[in-house]
């Protein structure tokens, strides 16, 4: 307990159980505060979205067996966007270890494909070295989770070891800082030759806090930017040379920008299947430059002209004297032009649209509150709708796309930004999955706004099998939905239902104001909507659909 | 720690290279690869290391592991460090991503493939064959070419222990094939780098 204290750990997110029961009676005389979760999955979220809103390791303590597998989502999601995170297991004691004990099981085995790095403690006296370097490499380098298994009897015995002051020895283990200067005068060259430019940036840059040296750069070449879903924030997203979000269900003008750039500069993004689409067609001609701290990321999807690897904001900062306005003008009149041509749209009429919902959170404050949200429909649609403009106020699950992040996330957040605004942003599906939390939230009076978006069905899943398997609805429609009204009331939450796009105002402003801790609006919204512009899965960027097709479609080729 | 990428160069293949065959089902296998690692000496190394492979769907063929030296120049074992030469075949793409993969494990210390260089390889196999009374010297003779020792001599059975590269093993396996290969077990291959590169 001393070892977090140590490492300026605030608070932890936990679950007790038997096997942790040492650690949790050290939390009654520690400064390190406990957040008692209803599920440890819960708990992970929180922890992961409390990193995600400070870029300090979020802390997790749960106990041995079903404790620590409640945890492998959790995990899966911290790793895929290296989010920084500790978690610790309890586990049996150590002579009973591969016994098949209660609650065994073994944790490091099941999550090796799932952290950055785990540690099972067999000697107390290794406590103290163990918490530094987890810590440290939870954080440092390309942040990720970590794992601690600890045997109850060696958190029960006294741990006599000092604490660590040496420095931490991992000889396996380097952190690139900046870049090679060679390399970086040869992307400048490169930037030197382009005429349409873009910039593509990615979470990297939000870990790495690059945005405003990015924005210097973009505004000295005149390039236009465009980020992924994870690199929501880094930019202003209402900058004029913003294009917003590309990829599958990113903007047109965005994807068009990218489709059609002779220089795309990868900042701390790495290429994903759901920006790249069909990799053959995808930016074929354009130079490829790519900042990344996390080497295997280069040339794992595509061969850049130039690998840059390092830090994203020491690496656009050495890179800026170099560089100098590029002969852009054509290109971002060209970018207007699709602006005009193809901005974000959608029916304004028949129900009430989730987007209508969004797009009104965006206007009325939601651009300075925190938002999380869950995966699917209302994910895209809140991407899309809630411009970004602050570091670390957009937080989501990428990687992984796991359904029930978005809410104890917001807890997380709210945890790690006293007098922020946080606006967890769910469908009716994810929501279900985490919604015990509630009653966490409930207890500490936090400021956790729950927005569901709620259209009875897995929107997403839904669209594609309109789209691409002739209207079969398989496993989609969540009839049987509870009153989410009456839910949030049982557990002492103020709570709001919307069902006509003249009451969204009204209420949203209301759920803005209240300050009672934390409440819930439930829009009820049109059932089968869809999100455009869409790319399909596996195909080309030129292959967007920009609005309902009239035609049946072809399955896509793409994984999902 | 590398920090530029060699364009794919150090991984491309010898095309002077001939088609290898499987001994035994002559089966054309592809060109394998010999990658080292130097290893932290943990618990749980091997298994992060072989989920490199596994999660790509990549088989390895043979995988040594054996102490280290304590550093890289000092002179005694302390036990911290472990050496792993692993051999698997396939495409160079995915074996440069693995690799990168590799050194990106906390507990590896370096991971280098080894295709291509001037090396010393060697490999140990033991290989027990039932015999009839006519094929003794027949057997005794494949086993003074290759200058394989008999450890074990009944009167229905030899075994025979055979040492050098990979190739050189495989050659003798061929050869025995006709007569009865009751049991083999080899020990995967080692290797290590000529002159001043570190292996």
């Amino acid at each position: 307990m001393r070892c977090l204290e140590r490492e300026g750990v605030e608070l932890l997110f936990g679950y007790s159980g038997g096997a942790a029961m040492p650690i949790f009676d050290a939390l009654v005389d520690s400064t390190v505060k406990l957040v008692l979760v209803r599920h440890e999955q819960g708990a992970t979220h929180m922890a992961d979205g409390y990193a995600r809103a400070t870029g300090k390791p979020g802390v997790v303590l749960v106990t041995s067996g079903p404790g620590a597998t409640n945890c492998v989502t959790g995990l899966l999601t911290a790793l895929m966007d290296s989010v920084p995170m500790v978690v610790l297991t309890g586990q049996t004691i150590t002579s009973m270890l591969g016994k098949d004990a209660f609650q065994e099981a073994d944790v490091t085995g099941i999550t090796y494909p799932v952290v950055k790095h785990s540690y099972l403690v067999k000697n107390a006296a290794d406590i103290p070295r163990v918490m530094k370097e987890a810590f440290y490499l939870a954080r440092t380098g390309r942040p990720g989770p970590v794992l601690v298994d600890l045997p109850k009897d060696i958190t029960q015995g006294p741990c006599t070891a000092p604490m660590v002051d040496e420095p931490i020895s991992l000889p396996g283990y380097h952190v690139p800082g900046r870049a090679d200067p060679e390399l970086v005068k040869k992307a400048a060259a490169y930037l030197a030759k382009s005429r349409k430019p873009v910039l593509y940036i990615g979470h990297g840059a939000v870990i790495s806090d690059a945005g405003p040296a990015i924005m210097q750069l973009a505004e000295k070449l005149q390039a236009p930017i465009v980020n992924t879903l994870l690199g929501k924030g880094a930019c202003p997203e209402d900058h004029a040379l913003h294009q917003g979000m590309l990829g599958m269900h990113g903007t047109a003008y965005a994807n068009k920008t990218v489709a059609n750039c002779d220089l795309i500069f990868a900042i701390g993004a790495r290429w994903d299947d759901r920006i790249t689409g069909k990799l053959s067609e995808f930016c074929k001609d354009a130079i490829k430059l790519h900042i990344d701290i996390d080497v295997a990321e280069f040339g794992k999807v595509l061969r850049p002209d130039v690998c840059l690897a390092g830090d994203a904001r020491l690496v656009v900062e050495d890179l800026l004297p170099l560089v100098k306005k590029c002969d852009s003008a054509d290109w971002l009149k060209e970018i207007g032009t699709w602006r005009k041509q193809y901005p974000l749209k959608y029916p304004k009429k028949g129900g009430l649209r989730a987007q209508y919902v969004l797009d009104r959170l965006d206007k009325l404050g939601g651009r300075d509150c925190i938002i999380t949200t869950d995966v699917g429909q209302h994910q895209m649609w809140a991407a899309q709708f809630c411009r970004t403009t602050k570091n670390r106020h957009w937080l989501s699950s990428g990687g992984a796309g796991t359904m029930g992040f978005g809410f104890p996330a917001a807890i997380g957040a709210a945890y790690a930004s006293p007098g922020k605004k946080v606006w967890a942003i769910c469908g009716d599906g994810g929501f279900q999955m985490t919604l015990a939390e509630l009653a966490t939230a409930f207890l500490s009076k936090l400021p956790v706004k729950v927005l569901i978006i709620n259209n009875s069905y897995l929107g997403m899943i839904r669209q594609w099998q309109e789209l691409f398997f002739d209207n079969r609805i398989s496993g989609a429609d969540l009839e049987g939905n509870p009153d989410f009204v009456k839910l949030a009331q049982a557990y002492g939450v103020k709570a709001w239902r919307v069902k006509r796009a003249g009451d969204v105002d009204k209420v949203l402003k209301a759920a803005m104001a209240y300050d009672q801790g934390p409440c819930v609006v439930e829009a009820e919204v049109v059932k089968e909507d869809n999100v455009f512009p869409m790319i399909p899965a596996g195909a080309a960027v030129k292959d967007m659909i920009i609005e309902k097709p009239k035609h049946r479609m072809e399955k896509p080729q793409g994984s999902t | 720690m590398p920090t530029t990428i060699q364009r794919g160069s150090q991984f491309e293949l010898d095309p002077g290279k001939p088609v290898r065959r499987h001994p035994v089902t002559e089966e054309v296998i592809q060109p394998l690869h010999t990658i080292s690692l130097l290893v932290r000496n943990k618990p749980g190394v091997l298994v992060r290391v072989s989920l490199v492979f596994s999660r790509r769907g990549y088989n390895i063929e043979s995988l040594v592991v054996s102490p280290a030296l304590s550093a890289p120049g000092a002179s005694e074992i302390s036990g911290d460090f472990s050496r792993m030469t692993i051999t698997c075949s396939g495409d160079p793409d995915t074996l440069e991503q693995i690799i990168k993969q590799l050194e990106k494990l906390i507990d590896v210390v370096h991971a280098i493939d080894h295709t291509g260089q001037s090396v010393i390889e060697s490999e140990l196999a033991l290989i027990k064959v039932t015999i009839a009374l006519k094929e003794r010297t027949e057997i005794l003779q494949i086993a003074e070419h290759y200058r394989a020792k008999v450890v074990d001599y009944g009167s229905e059975s030899m075994i025979l222990r055979v040492e050098g590269e990979t190739d050189k093993i495989d050659a003798v396996i061929a050869l025995l094939k006709p007569f009865h290969i009751a049991e083999l077990v080899r020990s995967g291959k080692i290797l290590m780098v000529r002159g001043s590169l570190t292996t």
